[in-house]
């Protein structure tokens, strides 16, 4: 099985230089476009398979990293790859929706086909990438460079202010990844290795910690985002497509949390302790706050943004209880929120696509026409909402329970999300499918055709069965969280 | 046996995939057939389970069907744990269910999304189900959560209604302010006892008892901190005082989901759940205090309000939420089993009664204030006859030592208990005062309810503007609020305005019913408080050893045991003074609208309240989140900042930013490449 992690990653690379070759013999029009979009299709699909074949190869009971890689590159450097329990499941988790992406974009993207598929699959090599990489430089080229295929998806395929809204994406991003890059290298400096294993054996001495923790913060917490550096999110989901939205929302901020178990609890442990308040407060800040917001909102995209926000929240400060379950329900929560939080953006695209608004108002009574969607919204709408039953559920009660011994105020404060999120949810699920239709433009609106059906069926089935068998996941991650606390403890009771 | 209660909880779930799956193609009367025959099935089964439980001597089992969550020590399994509470809780749901999803056929014959509303009642069954033979605090969410859903759902089924859809949201979102306690109730028994399993946890319990907790930065008693936490909950789902606003405004949805949800099961959850942690509440002195207070006070306060409300529903609603109150305060003063027992017989009368209010709508052609009634019983004999044991059901009317009907029993046995706890405590002595008032009460609206609507004058019919008028649904309701009716409108136009009794289909459940609101207290009393009561329970209730409440209520004075009788003689008297002997004379005191009237008729004020304070600050504060925090301040010092920055530099420095987004991103890419190369060329060196 060597090599898998690269073949995983690299494979939708195959499938652009395929479409590639299309351009380059000169095919263009609605046939090249069509074929096109088959291969992207196919490409990731082929993609997935193998990202099943890696689960289930998986060996869930070693902690350590699997499926090792290791190839000497220049200067001292190596191309190392290897995946743990932490990781394995958000490769998984990425070659899962980035078919769906596709399927998404079928007839709602038409101009620059071509280029827009070849965005999707360079960035689902790149945030492969990040999950596998094992070596610092190499993790650091995938999660920027990540950043440029959702950049220009959202430039270029996005809705009218587009161009703000990848102007404060970058901005923000951009800020991080300085800091972050100079932590990098001081690392290696110190160090005196870029291996990540070796680094997370490596013990950084006590006035370093809390530089390097700080630097790696400033660009995880963009990333994922925490109060108050999200205010790029709502802004990018709204003029990102819906593909854009789903990717945005289902991997890219998941980077953020991974880079938090990957690099800032093993290796800056201490620091990881002595900051932990304060991810606490932000986090527990970042629930009440933005699900008060969202509550406010009268775009559906921007209203569900939110929610991210404040889901997000509920990751981050499990990440730091320091517990098992805490970490669990941090990991849950980030594949549940991947699932749902797709499917809502989804669930949002299919009225765009028919309407072109987002804006609630217009809205309101799609029951009467689209019985179907609206159960599939609903469903959503609960997971969203963190009904029992759903994977919702499982992320938030664990993060709470682990973040409840850690403080008990951020318990308390956090668990008000609970009720908040009914709110907002709720309210907004009234006010697009509830009611009579009144507004005379839906009153040809049409359910969910055949691909749509296709699109939410994964979604919906993982949504319950995580719900009802969340011990799949915690199975596969198990091992390699409790290495993780327990290194921690460790250290810093050493 | 325990593939029959694998089949009996998972009959409902099987009708209810079926129906909301499928019930499109298959049709109306294949859906209703088969959730109303696995309904029934459940039904047998349960009554099979729960007879060999009180008479076949079968040990408590807990059936494990798969793993849930399991990290560490918190472990959770999908189980069906059946035991005495289970037992009784089986037959309770599926029996109200079966037979509220019979007289469905005949209540929702008009209505154009039947397979919807069954399946969501099937749903509901076996969430509720779920919920009751849940082993672990997880499964019980689980249900908890379940049967707020399939509320949510039906209160809102019929959705075009802005007001049938602002009521279910409403209470899912009280229900969910109970669940903050619950959820945060469940995070300290984890903590404090290293386990979510109630079989693991219940012996733990003793040694906690005198422990302190630390808890949002105070030392609190462990096991009062917990159950205090997890009665918040029971206090959101059994609508208690201060978040009881939902369960009045969840009348919106049908009337048989009122009397399947919001009367005999979903709101005895709460209660059901403080008997089932009773093993927790007798270590908790004062959790076991703040429950009695409340229900005390709920059991009065919605006594109370119920005396002014017009809407034949919503006083039923009310009596709900009283007679939840005197569970509650039943099981603070220690006497679970009464709590139970009163559970057990609320459900056949209360459902009951709300059927038959049923009845009377749907013979009125959808009118629901009592105003606008009158004279039914020569319309509706059947329907007249079987309320009326409702009502004497409700109201507790029976000789002592000889018999009486249903409520009778169970609600004597509150009050005495109250008594006898009032012996050593205050808090007894309170609820029992209020026992004996609110008793008072409820004879008095009860009987106001059936004068009103059976006896007296017609007030129908001969009201020309009826029709224009409104359709009397309450005094909140908006206009557009009457899609219900206009569902109906054929029916309704297809007679004349004459009430009618209901069809058959309806009448049977209803006769059921009536035969438990007889005799259900007279058959069961010596199981559930009397000599048999501890073979009955066999441990799954847990009583301290210091606790004699029970026992002591059977001994105590005689004017304690009749008291109940004279002041709801009182009650019947007042209301048949006012309403029945001086017919208007109750219109005319409403008229005045004394400032007594005005309180109660506004429900102590309480939805105005709460809106004024937590739902308008959670749009202020949204708004200022929103529109000053992060467009303000963040987006101001941040990015637009920057931004005005950048583009105050740029016209000086040439056309820099060319606005087009492949610029920025070559850049951006640029930008790192050279770093990077800069750095591995420096670090390589």
């Amino acid at each position: 099985m060597t090599g898998i992690l690269s073949l995983i990653t690299f494979l939708p690379l195959a499938g652009v230089a395929a479409i590639l070759l299309l351009k380059v013999l000169g095919q263009s029009g609605e046939r090249a476009d069509s074929a096109t979009r088959w291969i992207a299709l196919l490409t990731t699909l082929a993609t997935f398979a193998l990202s099943i074949l890696l689960t289930v190869r998986f060996d869930t009971t070693n902690p350590g990293f699997q499926f090792l890689e290791e190839i000497p590159w220049f200067a001292g450097l190596s191309y190392r790859m290897g995946v743990d329990g932490i990781s394995v499941l958000f490769v998984l988790l990425t070659a899962f929706l980035l078919p769906i992406c596709i399927l998404a974009s079928w007839k709602s993207v038409d101009k620059r086909v071509q280029e827009y598929m070849i965005a999707f699959l360079v960035l689902e090599t790149l945030v492969i990438g990040v999950f596998c990489a094992l070596d610092l430089i190499l993790f650091y080229l995938f999660f920027e460079a990540g950043l440029v295929p959702m950049f220009l998806i959202i430039g270029i395929w996005g809705g009218k202010n587009r161009v703000y809204a990848a102007y404060k994406f970058f901005l923000y991003t951009l800020l991080g990844s300085v800091l972050m890059l100079a932590a990098v290298l001081t690392m290696i400096g110190v160090a005196g290795t870029s291996s990540i294993p070796e680094l997370m054996r490596y013990e950084f001495a006590d006035w370093l910690q809390p530089w390097l923790w700080v630097a790696f913060f400033a660009s995880f917490a963009v990333k994922m985002p925490m109060w108050p550096v999200h205010t790029w999110l709502p802004d990018a989901h709204v003029e990102a497509p819906t593909a854009g939205s789903v990717i945005l929302a289902g991997i890219l901020l998941k980077m953020g949390g991974y880079g938090f178990m990957r690099f800032s609890l093993p290796m800056f442990p201490d620091a990881s302790t002595m900051f932990a308040p304060l991810v606490f407060a932000l986090s527990a800040i970042a629930i009440v706050y933005t699900s008060l917001v969202a509550f406010r909102q009268t775009d559906i995209k921007k209203l569900i943004a939110y929610s991210s926000v404040a889901h997000m929240g509920f990751v981050t400060m499990g990440i730091f209880s320091g517990n098992v379950q805490g970490e669990q329900g941090a990991i849950f929560q980030m594949l549940s929120h991947g699932v749902i939080s797709g499917a809502l953006f989804l669930c949002v695209g299919v009225v765009y696509d028919r309407m072109h608004t987002r804006e609630i108002a217009f809205y309101g009574g799609l029951v009467n026409r689209m019985p179907w969607y609206a159960a599939v919204f609903m469903l959503f709408t609960m997971g969203n909402v963190g009904l029992p039953g759903t994977s919702g559920f499982v992320g938030e009660i664990l993060t709470l329970t682990g973040v409840y011994q850690a403080s008990t105020w951020t318990a308390f404060a956090a668990t008000t999300g609970v009720i908040l999120s009914a709110v907002y949810a709720l309210s907004l699920y009234r006010r697009v499918v509830f009611g009579e239709m009144t507004n005379p433009a839906l009153a040809q609106i049409s359910d969910l055709d055949r691909r749509e059906v296709l699109i939410f069926a994964p979604l919906i089935l993982s949504t319950l069965y995580l719900g009802l068998q969340p011990d799949v996941v915690f199975n596969i991650t198990g091992a390699s969280v409790e290495a993780l606390v327990g290194a921690w403890r460790a250290a810093v009771a050493g | 046996m325990q593939q029959l209660v694998t089949l009996l909880v998972f009959a409902p779930l099987v009708g209810a995939i079926i129906a909301g799956l499928f019930g499109r193609r298959i049709g109306n009367v294949a859906s209703q057939s088969v959730t109303t025959g696995l309904l029934l099935l459940a039904c047998g089964l349960s009554w099979y389970t729960f007879g060999q439980w009180t008479w076949g001597h079968m040990e408590p089992f807990t059936v494990a069907i798969a793993p849930f969550i399991n990290i560490g020590d918190f472990q959770s399994a999908w189980s069906i744990r059946i035991d005495g509470l289970s037992a009784v809780m089986l037959v309770v749901v599926t029996t109200v269910s079966a037979l509220v999803h019979l007289y469905s056929w005949g209540y929702m014959a008009e209505d154009d999304s039947k397979p919807r509303f069954f399946a969501y009642l099937s749903l509901f069954t076996f969430a509720m189900l779920a919920l009751v033979t849940a082993a672990d605090f997880m499964q019980l969410f689980f249900g908890w959560e379940g049967v707020g859903l399939a509320s949510y759902l039906l209160i809102g089924f019929w959705f075009k209604k802005p007001t049938a859809n602002a009521a279910s949201i409403k209470a899912f979102v009280v229900n969910r302010v109970g669940d903050f306690g619950f959820a945060l109730g469940i995070m300290t028994v984890f903590w404090a006892f290293g386990t979510i399993q109630f079989a693991e946890l219940f012996p733990l319990i003793a040694d906690g008892a005198s422990k302190t907790w630390t808890f949002i930065g105070r030392d609190w008693p462990l096991v009062d901190l917990a159950c205090v936490l997890l009665f918040i909950g029971a206090m959101g789902k059994s609508a208690q005082f201060f978040l009881h606003t939902w369960l009045p405004d969840a009348m919106e949805g049908p009337t048989p989901v009122s009397a399947l949800i919001h009367a005999a099961t979903m709101v005895t959850a709460g209660v059901y759940m403080v008997c089932l942690l009773s093993p927790m509440f007798e270590y908790a002195p004062v959790a076991k205090q703040v429950v009695t207070l409340i229900g005390a006070v709920t059991a009065l306060f919605a006594a109370t309000v119920g005396l002014a409300q017009n809407d034949i529903k919503r006083v039923i609603a009310y009596s709900t939420c009283s007679q939840l109150g005197y569970m509650f305060f039943a099981a603070g003063v220690g006497a679970y089993e009464a709590a139970m027992f009163h559970l057990f017989t609320h459900a056949f009368f209360k459902a009951l009664l709300f059927l038959g209010a049923g009845s009377v709508i749907h013979g009125m052609h959808h009118e629901q204030d009592m105003r606008k009634m009158g004279g039914l019983w020569k319309y509706m004999p059947f329907t007249y006859a079987v309320m009326t044991i409702g009502t004497i059901a409700i109201t507790g009317v029976g000789i002592p030592g000889v018999f009486g009907f249903a409520g009778f029993y169970s609600k004597d046995t509150i009050i005495e208990a109250a008594f006898a706890a009032g012996q050593t405590s205050g808090y007894g002595l309170f609820a029992f005062v209020i026992g004996i008032f609110a008793a008072g009460l409820t004879a008095f609206y009860s009987w106001r309810l059936a004068f009103m609507t059976f006896h007296g004058t017609p007030k129908w019919g001969h009201d020309a503007a009826h029709h224009a008028d409104d359709h009397g649904h309450d005094a909140h309701a908006a206009p557009a609020a009457h899609d219900d009716h206009a569902h109906h409108d054929n029916h309704g136009h297809g007679h004349d305005h004459k009430p009618h009794e209901s069809p058959l289909v309806m009448l049977i459940p209803l006769g059921v019913l009536a035969i438990g609101a007889i005799a259900a207290g007279f058959v069961f009393v010596g199981y559930f408080v009397g000599h048999h009561e501890n073979e009955f329970w066999r441990g799954a209730i847990f009583t301290a050893a210091s606790n004699h409440v029970l026992h002591d209520a059977h001994n105590v004075p005689t004017w304690v045991k009749w008291s109940p009788l004279v002041v709801s003689t009182i009650g019947l008297l007042i209301a048949a003074w006012v309403y029945l002997l001086n017919e208007g004379m109750g219109a005319r005191l409403a008229a005045r609208r004394g400032p007594l009237w005005t309180f109660l008729y506004n429900k102590w004020f309480f939805d105005e309240l709460y809106e004024a304070t937590f739902v308008r600050a959670a749009r202020f504060l949204g708004d200022v989140f929103w529109k000053v925090g992060d467009q303000k301040i963040i987006d101001g010092l941040g990015p637009d900042g920057v931004a005005a920055v950048s583009r105050a530099v740029g016209k000086r420095t040439g056309q820099l930013q060319t606005g087009y987004v492949y610029h920025y991103a070559f850049v951006m890419l640029l930008g790192v490449a050279g770093l990077l190369s800069f750095a591995l060329y420096q670090w390589s060196r």
